[in-house]
């Protein structure tokens, strides 16, 4: 492939890995915290995505800019993330993680049947919310959305990581994560960071619905599921509970599933959920994670 | 570490299946129209009322049903009314054979339906062997109206629709590089887009790319971009409306300036592009049964929707013209003797909402087909081609 594709189809992947590391966070801060695989989470992007529809015309209507849906998106999602714990998830904390993980699924399929009764099934168009030239460097020119997405997740992920490292909430998380009992022992509220981290995680989701139907300027119910997938293969593939490693994650799977594509586009789910089955087989802990074992 | 992997699996095989999951199921009205006084004309219908194909019965059978109290408001057939007895199948074969059996008990003189190919081959091949006048608005598997002499279709088949679009490039846009992508999962789009091919090469065009993705696809930007790169005057994307709106925004923002080229599943894809993006539609071209363009259609459309309070399409047309034609046939058969019918069905020539339609020997239509094109958000009538 000549040098011109080649870098297009470069910038398309880490387009596309951005978004699933945002997504990827998501999945590994909650499961840094709580063990679970919260697979509602892919779900939440869908919310995101239809409090994003539904705010752009009374954001038109009212003279301001439509990107400010995002804080609607994050602040719905935020509220969907924090309930979904404390209704489903609470009262199942030491119940065995394969009944939290079945609820998970549970409240996944649960939000995606509300919106077919609520949205229908017809996929709805979402208006452009960043209305940006492209940028044009020589023969090759990038979608202005490309460039937004790229920049904005790679600041929210230093934002992250620095809150994460230096604050004391952040201080909090760290230590509920290695030890939930001996937090509470310390004076941490295990249940206000518990919270903190689901709306955290539900608000990134939130975040790269937004930038997702920039892109896929589409919203319909069933949006959450692949990408919640792919998202997650990149949480494993990076190490779950490992923050950097869900960004290198997603982005990783990004460009691995558009340099297939390029090659055999009809390969390209087929490698994507190898990596997968390779990673559990050969490296179950991904890339940057650490070998903790249990605490089961 | 491990039992976390295994956990992991199972939980993965079990969100794909919920991710495969459901079209949403829409209860349906039962369209038995009650007999006016005197003898009547007994037609049955088939279509799927409930069921997971239920969206394209009821379309197909609200057209039927409308098309039908339209004749009887104007005097029936030859003085009598058609009563019209439509039953559900469900989109199952088995049910479909129940259900026509149950029909030929009440006495129909013909069978409009069924709506979906696979019931539709199974009612086939019981109306061949009872020599039953038999109409499907909607059945595309090119084996249904070989089955036997008494079996007619009002809609062209998968295959006709790739073979029109190439010529269409080929001829009215002057194209001789074209490309096609389309979805692997799809019978539907797979057909289409082996047509187009064969036509194209047999054209004289060259397919510079022939490119599958899967169903639950959204990013088509590196199928895109190798497309591109290939420099092809047209891209034919036999899908559905959804993904083809997704394809048309992608295919503009990577910079591609040339023709989009589908078929009849493209029809309703206005409406799920972001009105600030319809430009993307710009220099796409779809073939369809009718063209909303057209001043029968377009008065079709106002009255279905008045009607029943949902936009009509080209199932509901079909069906609408499935009646005109069946009854058509009968008044010029003067009888309700199955012979009969089914001569007169063969020698149909009739102005519908879709187009003018005379039948070949095999019962297959030939009719116009009408190629419209996006400009600006507007659905405008490009050509009709004849085939």
């Amino acid at each position: 492939m000549d040098l011109t594709v080649f870098i297009r189809q470069l910038v398309n992947g880490i387009q596309v890995g951005s978004i699933y590391a945002l997504v990827a966070l998501g999945y590994t801060m909650v499961y840094g915290i709580v063990k679970l695989i919260n697979f509602a989470h892919g779900d939440f992007i869908m919310v995101g995505g239809y409090v994003a529809v539904f705010t752009i015309p009374f954001l038109a209507q009212y003279g301001m800019p439509t990107w400010l849906c995002i804080f609607a998106a994050v602040a719905v999602c935020c509220v969907i993330g924090v309930l979904t714990e404390k209704i489903a998830y609470k009262p199942l904390r030491g119940a065995p993680s394969l009944s939290v993980l079945i609820t998970a699924i549970a409240v996944s399929l649960c939000l995606q049947n509300l919106a077919l009764i609520f949205f229908s099934s017809a996929p709805r168009p979402m208006s452009s919310v960043f209305d940006l030239p492209p940028l044009v460097l020589g023969e090759i020119q990038f979608s202005g959305v490309s460039i937004i997405t790229i920049l904005l997740s790679v600041c929210l992920m230093v934002a992250l990581q620095l809150f994460i490292k230096n604050t004391r909430m952040g201080k909090a998380m760290r230590a509920v994560s290695e030890d939930g009992q001996a937090a509470v022992l310390m004076g941490i509220s295990t249940n206000r960071t518990i919270s903190l981290t689901f709306a955290i995680g539900s608000g990134l989701a939130a975040v790269a619905a937004v930038m997702y139907c920039s892109a896929y300027p589409q919203v319909q119910p069933y949006m959450g599921s692949m990408l919640g997938l792919k998202a997650f293969i990149a949480a494993v593939l990076g190490g779950i509970g490992s923050i950097p490693g869900a960004m290198l994650g997603g982005i990783l799977i990004g460009l691995v599933e558009n340099m297939t594509r390029h090659f055999n586009s009809q390969l390209a789910d087929v490698v994507v959920f190898s990596i997968l089955i390779i990673v559990l087989l050969v490296k179950p802990t991904g890339i940057m994670g650490k070998n903790v074992g249990e605490k089961v | 570490m491990k039992k976390f992997a295994a956990l992991l699996m199972a939980a993965m095989m079990v969100a794909a299946l919920a991710a495969c999951g459901g079209t949403e199921a829409s209860s349906g009205s039962e369209g038995a129209s009650q007999a006016a006084e005197g003898e009547t004309i007994k037609i049955g219908c088939l279509a799927p009322l409930t069921g997971e194909v239920s969206v394209y019965g009821i379309a197909t059978s609200n057209g039927i049903q409308m098309g039908v109290d339209e004749i009887n408001a104007a005097g029936g057939i030859g003085g009598k009314q058609i009563e019209l007895i439509t039953l559900d199948e469900k989109g199952d074969p088995t049910e479909a054979v129940n259900a026509y059996n149950n029909l030929v008990d009440q006495g129909v003189v013909a069978i409009i339906g069924d709506v979906t190919s696979k019931p539709c081959i199974a009612v086939a091949e019981l109306a061949a062997a009872d020599n039953m006048p038999m109409l499907t608005a909607t059945g595309t598997a090119a084996e249904i109206t070989t089955i036997g002499d008494n079996i007619f279709r009002t809609c062209f088949m998968d295959p006709f629709q790739g073979q029109i679009m190439a010529n269409f490039a080929a001829d009215n846009l002057g194209a001789s590089k074209v490309a096609v992508m389309y979805d692997t999962g799809s019978d539907y789009s797979q057909g289409l887009a082996d047509s187009f091919q064969t036509q194209a090469e047999a054209k004289g065009m060259t397919v510079t790319a022939f490119e599958g993705y899967a169903t639950a696809d959204t990013d088509f930007t590196a199928i895109l971009n190798k497309i591109i790169a290939t420099e092809p005057d047209a891209i034919f994307v036999p899908d559905y409306y959804g993904d083809v709106s997704l394809v048309l925004n992608q295919a503009r923002t990577a910079g591609y300036t040339g023709a989009m080229l589908g078929g009849d599943g493209w029809d309703g894809v206005l409406g799920v592009l972001p009105e600030d993006r319809m430009e993307v539609a710009n220099n796409g071209y779809f073939s369809n049964h009718y063209s909303a363009a057209d001043e029968a259609a377009a008065e079709f459309l106002s009255k279905y929707k008045e009607l029943y309070g949902m936009d009509g399409n080209s199932f509901s047309a079909l069906g609408y013209d499935s009646a005109y034609i069946m009854a058509d046939a009968i008044e010029r058969a003067g009888s309700t003797d199955a012979q009969a019918i089914i001569d007169a069905l063969a020698a149909t020539d009739i102005q519908c909402v879709t187009g003018h339609i005379t039948f070949d020997e095999n019962g297959d239509p030939i009719k116009d087909v009408a190629v419209t094109q996006f400009v600006d958000g507007e659905a405008v009538l490009a050509a009709k081609v004849t085939a």
